[in-house]
């Protein structure tokens, strides 16, 4: 178990390294920077200055191993527009995108497992094949599209939610539901397969054999081997929400890291882009880990790998 | 007197259409071995499932009686028959590999059997189990009891599932083809475990086989099922003695007897396969692969008796094969 923590978390640093690489190279290919922060009525002189000021003039491998430097120790240098340490940026709006994705998954949980295990247990009935419409549907839709409609209806027409801002927690609903919908279709459609196939499965079989009840056939032997896939695709999925409330966070203008990845990108702030894409990164990386270490909890043929 | 398990005219269909048995009768006594034998794909494991009422969805089933220690099963509501189900009969699969649950331990697996029909402490189920496992022959149980099931061979699986089945004391065990999928030296030991177990616990023992050489070794009665039919019952020694069906004396036919088999005359074989049966079948279902069939065979096939407890399903008198050069 040790081990396998061990592996996973070697490989999770190297990917964390090349997700470096890839953001400081990607930023510097996207123009010159010294010319956007001089302005558009900057001379060539001041220009020159500028990039002489940050650092911009030295070789590219310099830069990129003083940025690293410094990254890892938490430094991330200043933003070229906010008058802040980046740190302290990311650290203001983390948890407004914490909040965000864990209200996002939890409900996406609460709503597909239960809709997945009752699909499964109908299977080829008018039940499971109105399940199976609302998660084409639901995988059709897009969310900023949903995120409108809801504003619409909640926002303005019935006036029960907020439509924007982060003061209360009324604010994080509408965007709850709308992430929420990004994962639940496939969340559904693995719940439902995976109760399929385990209910069809010589262990439950012996389940029955033993006279069991119905539902500790259904919540403890079927659902902890369904629960396997689940839980992987449960972590890849909150990785994406944390990527894709940049969408849902510029829509509904809740102030997290989303949106300040957002903002900095339209405005070439390298540094603030930089370090959003890295945080995200660790995100994604620290939740397959935590993945991996469920799935090894849940599948005891996982423990030896 | 009345049998442990009775079972008359079963009827089994898939989705309204597949026939998978079709009025097949039998009985089972009291601390007797009774072997279902056939092909594959005759219904002797959907006969076990349908008496445990466990058969896959779509499957339907219906009998003109199905009683087991004077219950009458076909009457029972799916909770009552789950009462029934590890408690007083107990099942064990041909699927040593995939039949115990990946996800949790074999103690785990073994206690629950025993608090959900019986209640009492996880504890004490554990204490029984691992009994029983010191019973069926596995080695120190107590560290059994904390191992998953892919950390066991094949031959341990089974023997923690006859272990399993054996947690409530049941008074019936249905084994379906329990060493199909077993080393030849492991299936000779599970067969002896069983026979023993049968003495012990004073079990009765549904077999379900296709291998000629258990039912030989292991069966007091035995009932040769074809296409979803019992088409002959018989004490072991009299269907080998004096076998009258023609698919019993086929299925002999096709087995090396030591001394008998001659190096130039081939192994007998029965051309073509178990047919599948649609509605409104009549006559006999063996008769297109038979060498003895005639018209008649399409008609109402009579029930013979050939001896004590002995009747097979035949338009052929007793010893007919007597009578005619083979």
């Amino acid at each position: 178990m040790l081990r396998l923590i061990a592996r996973r978390l070697a490989i999770g640093v190297l990917v964390a390294l090349t997700v470096m690489t890839l953001a400081f190279l990607l930023t510097r290919l996207s123009g010159d920077l010294a010319i956007s922060i001089a302005g558009p009525s900057a001379t060539q002189a001041d220009v020159e200055i500028v990039r002489k000021a940050y650092g911009l003039d030295r070789p590219l491998y310099v830069q990129f191993f003083a940025w690293t430097g410094r990254a890892m120790v938490g430094d991330f240098g200043q933003s070229y527009f906010f008058k802040d340490s980046v740190a302290n940026l990311i650290q203001k709006r983390l948890p407004i995108t914490l909040t965000l994705g864990l209200v996002g998954l939890s409900l996406a949980l609460v709503i597909s497992i239960p809709l997945g295990i009752l699909a499964a247990l109908r299977e080829n009935t008018w039940i499971d094949r109105s399940v199976t419409l609302f998660t084409m549907v639901g995988q059709a839709v897009p969310s900023f599209w949903l995120a409108l409609i809801l504003m619409i209806v909640l926002g303005l027409q019935l006036g029960v939610l907020p439509i924007s801002g982060t003061g209360t927690w009324q604010h994080f609903v509408m965007p709850g539901i709308v992430l929420a919908f990004t994962a639940i279709p496939a969340l559904t459609r693995l719940t439902r397969s995976g109760m399929i196939e385990a209910m069809a499965s010589d262990y439950i079989r012996t389940a029955r054999a033993k006279g069991l009840s119905r539902a500790r056939i259904i919540f403890k032997h079927a659902l902890r081997n369904a629960a396997i896939p689940v839980v992987s695709i449960a972590a890849v999925q909150l990785g994406f929400m944390l990527g894709g409330s940049i969408v849902i966070e510029t829509v509904f203008a809740l102030h997290g890291v989303g949106y300040l990845g957002w903002e900095s990108i339209a405005k070439n702030d390298f540094p603030v882009v930089q370090a959003v894409v890295l945080v995200l990164a660790v995100f994604y990386i620290g939740l397959t880990l935590l993945a991996d270490i469920l799935n090894a909890l849940l599948d005891p043929r996982l423990r030896t790998g | 007197m009345s049998a442990l398990l009775e079972v008359e005219e079963l009827q089994v269909t898939f989705g309204g259409r597949t026939a998978a048995v079709r009025g097949a009768s039998f009985r089972v006594e009291k601390g007797e071995t009774h072997c279902l034998v056939g092909e594959s794909g005759c219904g002797k494991s959907v006969t076990a499932l349908a008496v445990m009422s466990l058969l896959a969805r779509g499957g339907h089933r219906s009998a003109k009686r199905m009683s087991f220690a004077g219950t009458d099963l076909t009457s029972l509501s799916d909770r009552e028959m789950a009462r029934l189900r590890g408690n007083r009969m107990a099942m064990i699969f041909q699927e040593p590999m995939t039949s115990l649950n990946p996800a949790f331990t074999i103690g785990s697996q073994m206690a629950e059997v025993l608090t959900r029909h019986k209640g009492g402490s996880r504890a004490a189920a554990l204490d029984r189990a691992a009994e029983l496992m010191g019973r069926v022959g596995i080695t120190a149980p107590g560290m059994r009891l904390g191992q998953f099931p892919h950390q066991l061979s094949g031959g341990l699986r089974q023997r923690v599932m006859i272990a399993m089945a054996l947690m409530c004391d049941p008074e019936l065990l249905i084994a379906d083809e329990p060493t199909t999928a077993l080393d030849v030296t492991v299936q000779a030991q599970i067969l002896r475990l069983l026979a023993n177990l049968k003495r012990e616990f004073g079990l009765s023992i549904l077999l379900i086989t296709h291998d000629l050489g258990i039912v030989a070794r292991v069966a007091d009665h035995v009932s040769v099922m074809y296409a979803g039919e019992v088409v002959e019952r018989a004490p072991t020694a009299a269907l080998f003695r004096a076998p009258q069906h023609p698919y019993t004396r086929g299925l002999l036919s096709c087995v090396p007897v030591p001394g008998r088999v001659q190096r130039d005359k081939p192994l007998g074989s029965i051309p073509g396969v178990v047919p599948a049966i649609g509605a409104g079948f009549a006559g006999c279902a063996f008769r297109s692969r038979c060498a003895h069939a005639d018209e008649t065979c399409a008609r109402a096939i009579p029930r013979r008796e050939a001896g004590d407890a002995h009747d097979y399903l035949c338009r052929l008198e007793p010893d007919w094969a007597e009578l005619q050069p083979a």
